[in-house]
């Protein structure tokens, strides 16, 4: 399957995050690994490993494990649902790059290498090293339940919340998207017409 | 520099000029007494315990609902919100909020009027306490209420009381769930018909039409869903003032006892405030009513505020959930939308057993997929197969039953337990009777029968053991004729002061089966002529 553009900006709705035509279309600069040390001003990043890549290079990976195997577009995907969704709320994104920094500097440790640069398979077994699986997601609690939070349950409401992730299931609006009042009348979805428009505007 | 009682916003939160009515709580009832009041010109003030909730942030707090970790989003509980139970456990704070609006935040939005017999169960059954009013009475402030909230519905359900007008917005069509009840109920000879909704069907009063976020229930990001912040600010507009972050610590009363003087109301930082106004009106829902009187007590009244009967706290009613669940070998589309578009009324004026219930047909059987895959142990493909059997093919049945007031079930306050301003928490002692545990057996038998015409397969069924209370607390200020059984009148003013109302689902004598939000408007609507013509 397809993620597209609109699935990101619905992901962005159910998120809350207002969705702004300028930042869309590109007017914000992805954080980058190495901002949060010693080039922002007054940045309270003390404790915080560095990232050693893109903090979007760290969520695609991410996305890549915990998506299906046959999605495509995942990169675009993520990086207008993160761009959009940080957006406006400075302690979330900060509670973002810090868990991401942090399962870097785990994989640097235990793999020798940034996360990103990972192969999938071992990309999963860190998560899992980490008993991230079974974790509570806590944005105050430990490594483990902050990655849950920030990064795993990010990507998963990202997803899961959209038309493209719950049509996957057999459900075009799921709980957290605003795709109107049809979808609940109609029948199944397999009794349906193929909609040449990808069927965005019915979920 | 105002005084904001510590809450950091700048807002003024020291007292009022005296007013002509002061109102405790801003859900329904008192949004709508503040609103009717103020636009007759009267000084209203509004006392609200909890916070204002701004508009722009629901849609975070939708997903602080859906995602773990996050907190309630209406930021209920807390020492703020304590309380303890006797008998059966009684969730209180699982629906209701503190805030501007007041449980209407959280609430679905079912909004049907009782039936006639509803008001008369002593006379006719020889059971519960019949009401001071009929249905007649309280038909034109009905179709008043439906107005306010803007309900949608249709004139299709004959089991329904008599009507007048139309309801104010269609109805939002059956779901293709509905369309596979229809056919079993069908052949059973049970009758569905539509759903009233206080959520808009199509624009109205200013708010937006629904958007199938899914999550009426506890957030609904759009507007659609009516919430009592509407008739605050309508309040607003025609001059009234809201005091935010201001719980009442206590009702004041003069030397003689006959009428309140002042509200004292305490802020974050810990200080007492007093209110002074002509006219008092506790609205503050159905725990908290009866808590506020009995925190009142005085010399004059050592067993509570208003309460020489003895009744204020007394009666405390729920309505009994009941329902049953199973999976179909076919898709069943749960879980798009948040409200339920049929139900059956046919059993509710049964006389074996008399007590009322009414049977839901759910939109929203079995798990969500997001909420399941934010819950699960895995990820991948492998989440994705999960999600794959667990969604799809549920069907379940939801009811209502009607408890009768029963004077052991109780809400007191417990001195051993405080709350953060030092007062003892309310203490809810709450127990079910074997006629309400055949009531609800009842719903089951339909229930079951439905689903097994559909040739589900039925996985769970909530009866007497599993049941829990719908969060409609009723019944702790009963009204009454006589002042010797009852803590206010027909028209929600108390026997005992001649200034002091008391509005809300607090007052209902017995409950019926049907969701109380609609006859509290209507009681409140009806009340507020009362406390116009007396000032």
């Amino acid at each position: 399957m397809e993620l597209t553009r609109r699935d990101a900006l619905a992901a962005l709705a159910a998120a809350g995050a207002t969705v702004g035509g300028g930042a869309l279309a590109g007017r914000f600069d992805p954080p980058r690994a190495d901002a949060g040390g010693s080039g922002a001003a007054g940045s309270p990043s003390t404790a915080t490993p560095t990232l050693s890549t893109d903090l979007l290079d760290l969520l695609d990976a991410l996305a890549e494990v915990l998506y299906p195997s046959d999605v495509d577009g995942r990169r675009g995907f993520v990086e207008e649902y993160v761009l959009g969704r940080t957006e406006g709320r400075p302690e979330y994104r900060a509670g973002v790059r810090e868990a991401a920094a942090q399962l870097d500097a785990v994989a640097r440790d235990w793999e020798g290498n940034a996360y990103a640069d990972l192969a999938a398979e071992d990309r999963d077994r860190t998560l899992r090293r980490l008993g991230v699986e079974t974790a509570d997601p806590d944005p105050e609690g430990p490594i483990t339940d902050r990655i849950r939070f920030y990064l795993v349950e990010d990507l998963l409401f990202a997803f899961y919340a959209s038309p493209a992730g719950g049509r996957l299931v057999g459900i075009e609006n799921p709980i957290g998207h605003p795709g109107g009042i049809e979808s609940y009348q109609r029948g199944p979805m397999e009794r349906d017409p193929d909609d040449p428009t990808g069927g965005d505007s019915d979920g | 520099m105002a005084d904001d009682g510590g809450v950091g916003d700048g807002l003024d939160r020291t007292p009022a000029a005296p007013a002509d009515v002061c109102v405790v709580g801003s859900g329904p009832a008192g949004a709508l007494v503040a609103h009717r009041l103020a636009a007759r010109g009267a000084d209203v003030v509004i006392l609200e315990a909890g916070p204002r909730f701004e508009f722009s942030q629901r849609r975070e707090q939708q997903e602080r609902h859906i995602r773990p970790g996050m907190g309630d989003p209406w930021e209920m509980g807390g020492q703020r919100d304590e309380y303890s139970t006797g008998g059966r456990h009684y969730p209180l704070n699982a629906a209701r909020v503190k805030g501007v609006g007041g449980s209407t935040l959280h609430w679905q939005g079912m909004v049907m009027r009782l039936h006639e017999r509803d008001f008369e169960m002593a006379t006719r059954y020889d059971v519960g306490e019949d009401w001071p009013l009929t249905y007649d009475d309280l038909r034109p402030y009905y179709a008043a209420a439906e107005r306010e909230l803007g309900v949608a519905g249709a004139i299709d359900n004959p089991y329904a009381p008599p009507r007048d007008d139309p309801f104010p917005l269609s109805a939002f069509p059956p779901s293709y769930s509905d369309s596979l009840f229809a056919e079993a109920c069908e052949r059973l000879g049970i009758d569905m018909h539509s759903v009233p909704n206080a959520r808009n069907s199509e624009p109205y009063d200013g708010r937006a039409s629904c958007q199938g976020y899914g999550t009426c229930r506890p957030v609904c990001p759009s507007g659609a869903k009516y919430t009592a912040e509407s008739h605050v600010e309508k309040a607003e507009s025609a001059g009234a003032r809201v005091i935010d972050h201001a719980p009442v610590q206590r009702l004041e009363h003069d030397d003689e006892g006959d009428a309140v003087d002042a509200a004292v109301y305490a802020t974050p930082d810990g200080t007492e405030h007093r209110q002074s106004a002509q006219r008092f009106v506790v609205a503050c829902g159905g725990v908290e009513n009866a808590r506020l009187l009995l925190l009142s007590e005085s010399e004059e009244y050592p067993d509570g505020l208003a309460n020489s009967s003895g009744a204020v706290g007394r009666f405390f009613m729920d309505h009994l959930f009941a329902g049953a669940g199973g999976r179909l070998d076919e898709r069943t589309r749960q879980n798009h939308v948040g409200f339920i578009t049929s139900e059956c009324h046919q059993f509710y004026d049964d006389e074996d057993p008399v007590e009322g219930l009414k049977l839901e047909f759910l939109n929203y059987a079995g798990p969500s997929p997001v909420i399941e895959a934010l819950h699960a142990e895995t990820w991948g493909d492998e989440l994705l197969d999960q999600l794959r059997g667990s969604y799809g093919t549920h069907i379940a049945m939801g009811g209502l039953v009607e408890q009768l007031p029963d004077a052991d079930n109780r809400v007191t306050l417990d001195p051993s337990r405080t709350d953060d301003h030092g007062n003892p928490v309310p203490h809810i002692e709450w127990s079910l009777s074997d006629r309400t545990e055949r009531a609800i057996r009842r719903a089951n038998e339909i229930q079951h029968a439905i689903l097994e015409e559909l040739d589900a397969s039925i996985e769970w069924t909530v009866g007497p053991d599993a049941t829990g209370p719908a969060y409609h607390q009723m019944g702790t200020t009963r009204m009454g004729a006589d002042p010797g059984r009852s803590v206010v009148d027909a028209d929600c003013r108390t026997h005992d002061l001649s200034n002091l109302w008391v509005v809300g689902s607090s007052v209902f004598p017995t409950g019926g089966a049907m969701n109380p939000t609609l006859t509290i408007a209507a009681l409140s609507l009806r009340a507020s002529e009362s406390l116009a013509d007396s000032l």
